[in-house]
């Protein structure tokens, strides 16, 4: 699956309401203007982007995410039963997670981000549960980013010591004693 | 008891032209013990060498080359480096079992090194109970073994030491009964009638098929009973760290050490004595020549070895439970079935004699 | 100052049955190849559960990487997979080359693939002999060495190292070949065809060695690919995760080879798959030695690399399996961020799936047989 139907396919999987209003009043008008219906309006409450990137792009919000990837998995057309990659990500003012998926079968790839401006107390649903692999890999998360995910069977400090203070992936992090600045 | 401490007439005929018959024979006693002592513990040391040579030259290395000419004294530097460590042990340890379980294995491995007839003088204890002194002494190493990994307190040390035990008590029964097959022939417990029997063919040619089926099985259960690879369970470095010895150190562990080597001697002995024929040459050419016996009963011995150090060098390590299947499903089987086949041998007189 | 913050010793938080208890297995043990930790909890000899302790060696080399340029994160990758670093540096390199699309001449990428390659070979032949040293048979470790040493006198002969090699730059490699590359490579592939029959008669046929892998440590397919598995671990379940075949990259779409796949997904299977990859590895090497083409070495490079603005992944295939390399760049001379995918974590984060229900012996050779470098764990 090339990566417009992998957009159109997902896409209608979480449909925006608004849009769906706006795509009932498009037939009385001209046909030109039902192109421009998904520009202005996005007809999923997922956005798609490939800029940037070698691979398309899903922004997610938080409260989605866990249907989106078990669907991801789950849905015998895209089947993207291998998370390779779990980066977690400090982009300044907000915190993410960016999910690499590649489907074993058909060897399309695809990424999944999700962000949160919650820098106090960031937390996430697992997916642990749908890819078993990503256990270990939230936990490294949850180690250098402070990100909790929610429903983790053993979410603790993979790599730091208990009580470490401070996230060292995240930009704000200063420890004067370890780290070497230039 | 049929003792004859006559090792050498001169020294035993002025003993007791100087003092009373018992204290002759006590100081008589301790004489030999020191004796064997020293001389088994340097002979220990190079077997240790020996090992670590064929070691060697099974990996493609040179081997210990550096002290002494050509290594000669490397193991002798490592004793010396033993000797002056600092004995460290663990808190909790219960000190007196871990003190006195190095003694226990030594003394135990020691004690066995009486009874072999390296020639037909040189024996210095020839009980009528021989082979099964043997097997009895053979069996309180592990006590040794056992105190040493409880009393560590530590876990790992604790898991050799149930491993060694279960081991132990599995093969022993191995051992015993491929040694009772050979009994079959010569009739006697006695290790001077046993190398008497074989005057007339080395008892492996005697009892031919039985005798050779006896023979590996003993060779396996005696390598099982020494703890070494591929059943070297005990230690299983690469699992256990370094199993029931792992908290001792110096002169405590170097009994240990020591003592799995003399122990490999006493397998490799038992069995020349058993099958090959002790001190006896082959055809009988040096007959003459008593003595030489020493040469013989060496020779024979040391090749024995070095089977047991080519198997530890090629062979990968057994697993707990497929240790004792190998044990209790296969060679224990085979070995009543070999009894009675011996038996049926010894009845209708098919032994070969030369 | 203290050089470390804390150093309290972790603590445990277990609720026994009674007859199970906890072994502490590492951070100083011979079975885990470094400084990795195992929490085991044990019944008799029968292993309840395993839960690796991480980080005793990380040194946080994707927060240094924010601090370094493009050329100097090269050589922090030598130090996350050791034995194969080259194929290390080269994921990066071909990242930055990828972003700023630059063209590698074809003899960088047909050298490039040769010494990957070799590097393979030497990775396998150390865990060979260590994988025999872990179910007791000593000796191959030194046969397995002594094949290992003649791949790193060639590294050397060429860039100067011999384990950590720094070969590869952004735009090429840093020399060119030694003149005695070539035949070397030649008489080593000529040599260590005569050697892994010897392996196979020394370890592989062994009754013991069979009886200590055969129906051991059993991955299934899908949870090989649920867990993230790659390289041999992931093949040994009959999962085709071959990087080289399904995202090849340098020379690696110019020479024929086959995947190897075994489906048993048990110790033994793994221990083949390796076996077999030295053979492909060979193959490979073979197919590429003798048609080296001629050209540049290295195409220059602004000495201040700059990405452009954007994301860029990249995927190779160790000797150990699938590492990825994850960059984010702002458009400044450092990334935004670097995320190495290394193949060790996902690796080692099956062993509590595999190992529960084994003895200690199985652990342990269940764990050879997943090739685990620590410092690719900890990165």
């Amino acid at each position: 699956m090339n990566n417009n139907e992998l957009q159109n396919l997902i896409g209608s999987w979480f449909p925006n309401q608004e849009a769906n209003k706006v795509v009932e009043t498009v037939p009385e008008t001209e046909e030109g203007a039902e192109i421009k219906v998904p520009e202005t309006v996005n007809p999923s409450l997922l956005s798609f982007s490939e800029e940037g990137s070698q691979f398309l792009n899903i922004a997610v919000k938080k409260e989605q995410l866990h249907d989106l990837m078990k669907r991801l998995k789950e849905n015998p057309e895209t089947n993207f039963d291998y998370l390779f990659c779990l980066t977690g990500m400090d982009w300044g003012k907000e915190l993410g997670i960016v999910y690499h998926l590649e489907s074993t079968k058909y060897r399309h790839q695809l990424v999944v981000r999700v962000n949160t401006d919650n820098r106090e107390n960031p937390n996430f649903d697992t997916v642990c549960d749908i890819w078993k692999t990503a256990e270990f890999h939230e936990r490294e998360v949850f180690d250098f980013f402070g990100i909790k995910f929610n429903n983790h069977p053993n979410l603790k400090y993979l790599f730091l010591t208990e009580g470490w203070e401070g996230y060292p992936l995240r930009k704000d992090y200063v420890d004067e004693v370890n780290m070497v600045i230039k | 008891m049929n003792i004859s401490l006559s090792i050498t007439k001169t020294i035993h005929e002025w003993l007791f032209s100087i003092m009373s018959e018992t204290a002759a024979s006590i100081t008589e006693m301790i004489l030999i013990a020191t004796v064997y002592l020293a001389v088994f513990a340097v002979f220990g040391l190079y077997l240790v060498l020996l090992e670590r040579k064929v070691a060697a030259w099974f990996q493609l290395r040179l081997g210990p080359n550096r002290v002494g000419f050509k290594g000669l004294f490397q193991t002798m530097a490592d004793a010396l480096k033993l000797v002056s460590k600092e004995l460290t042990g663990t808190v909790k340890a219960d000190k007196f079992l871990y003190n006195l379980a190095p003694y226990f294995v030594i003394v135990s491995a020691l004690m066995a090194l009486a009874v072999f007839p390296f020639t037909q003088e040189f024996q210095a204890f020839d009980i009528n109970i021989g082979i099964f002194f043997l097997i009895a002494i053979s069996s309180i190493g592990v006590i040794g073994i056992l105190m040493g990994g409880w009393a560590s307190n530590n876990k790992f040390a604790l898991i050799g030491a149930m491993r060694s035990g279960v081991q132990t008590i599995s093969y022993e029964l191995s051992v015993g009964l491929s040694l009772l097959t050979m009994v079959l022939i010569t009739g006697s417990l006695q290790l001077s009638e046993i190398v008497e029997v074989q005057k007339s063919g080395w008892l492996i040619i005697q009892g031919h098929i039985p005798a050779i089926i006896a023979f590996m099985v003993y060779m396996i259960a005696g390598t099982a009973e020494t703890n070494r690879a591929p059943f070297d369970m005990v230690e299983a470095e690469s699992e256990l760290g370094a199993g029931f010895h792992t908290e001792y150190s110096g002169m405590k562990f170097a009994y240990f050490f020591l003592a799995e080597f003399i122990n490999m001697f006493i397998i490799a002995a038992i069995a020349t004595t058993i099958f090959f024929g002790a001190w006896l040459s082959p055809f009988g050419i040096t007959e003459s020549i008593p003595w030489l016996g020493v040469f013989w009963f060496l020779g024979k011995t040391l090749v024995i070895v070095f089977l047991m150090m080519w198997f530890r060098w090629t062979f990968p390590r057994l697993r707990v439970d497929q240790l004792l299947t190998l044990e209790w499903k296969y060679l224990l089987p085979i070995n009543l079935v070999n009894i009675v086949i011996m038996a049926f041998v010894v009845w209708q007189n098919l032994i070969i004699q030369l | 100052m203290p050089l470390r913050k804390k150093m309290e010793p972790k603590t445990v938080n277990n609720n026994f049955k009674s007859e199970e208890y906890f072994i502490n297995m590492g951070p100083q043990h011979p079975a885990t190849h470094g400084v990795l930790r195992l929490l085991l909890t044990i019944d008799g000899e029968i292993i309840k559960k395993v839960e690796p302790d991480l980080g005793y060696i990380h040194r946080s080399i994707e927060k240094m990487c924010e601090r370094d340029s493009y050329q100097q994160i090269v050589h922090l990758t030598d130090r996350m997979d050791y034995l194969s670093s080259h194929i290390n540096n080269e994921a990066v390199c071909l990242t930055v080359e990828n972003a700023l699309q630059l063209e590698v001449p074809e003899r960088v990428k047909v050298i490039r693939t040769i010494i990957g390659e070799l590097t393979r070979i030497a990775s396998h032949c150390l865990w060979w002999g260590v994988m025999g040293m872990d179910v007791g048979a000593l000796t191959t470790y030194f046969y397995g060495f002594r094949d290992r040493e003649m791949i790193n006198d060639i590294f050397e002969e060429t860039c100067g190292a011999r384990l950590t090699m720094n070969y590869n730059i952004p735009g090429g490699v840093m020399y060119d070949i030694h003149p005695n590359f070539i035949q070397r490579t030649k008489d080593f592939v000529k040599h260590f065809k005569t050697k892994i029959p010897e392996y196979d008669r020394l370890l592989t046929g062994n009754v013991i060695f069979q009886k200590r892998m055969k129906g051991v440590g059993i991955l299934s397919k899908e949870d090989a690919i649920s867990f993230g598995a790659s390289g041999p671990v992931g093949r040994g379940s009959g999962y085709s995760c071959d990087v080289r075949k399904h995202h090849p990259y340098s020379a690696l779409d110019k020479v024929t080879f086959n995947e190897s796949l075994k489906t048993a997904g048990d110790s033994l299977a793994r221990y083949e798959v390796r076996i077999m990859e030295m053979w492909e590895s060979l193959s490979i090497i073979e197919q590429l030695i003798d048609n080296i083409p001629e050209g540049d070495y290295k195409v220059a490079t602004n000495a201040v690399i700059k990405l452009p603005k954007g994301e860029y992944y990249q995927k190779v295939e160790t000797a150990r399996g699938e590492l990825g390399v994850y960059m984010v760049s702002t458009g400044t001379k450092n990334p935004y961020r670097v995320k190495f995918r290394s193949p060790g974590l996902s690796n080692i984060s099956l062993l509590n799936h595999i190992a529960v229900g084994g003895k200690i012996g199985d652990l342990v050779a269940t764990m050879a047989t997943l090739d685990i470098v620590v410092p690719d764990i900890d990165r």
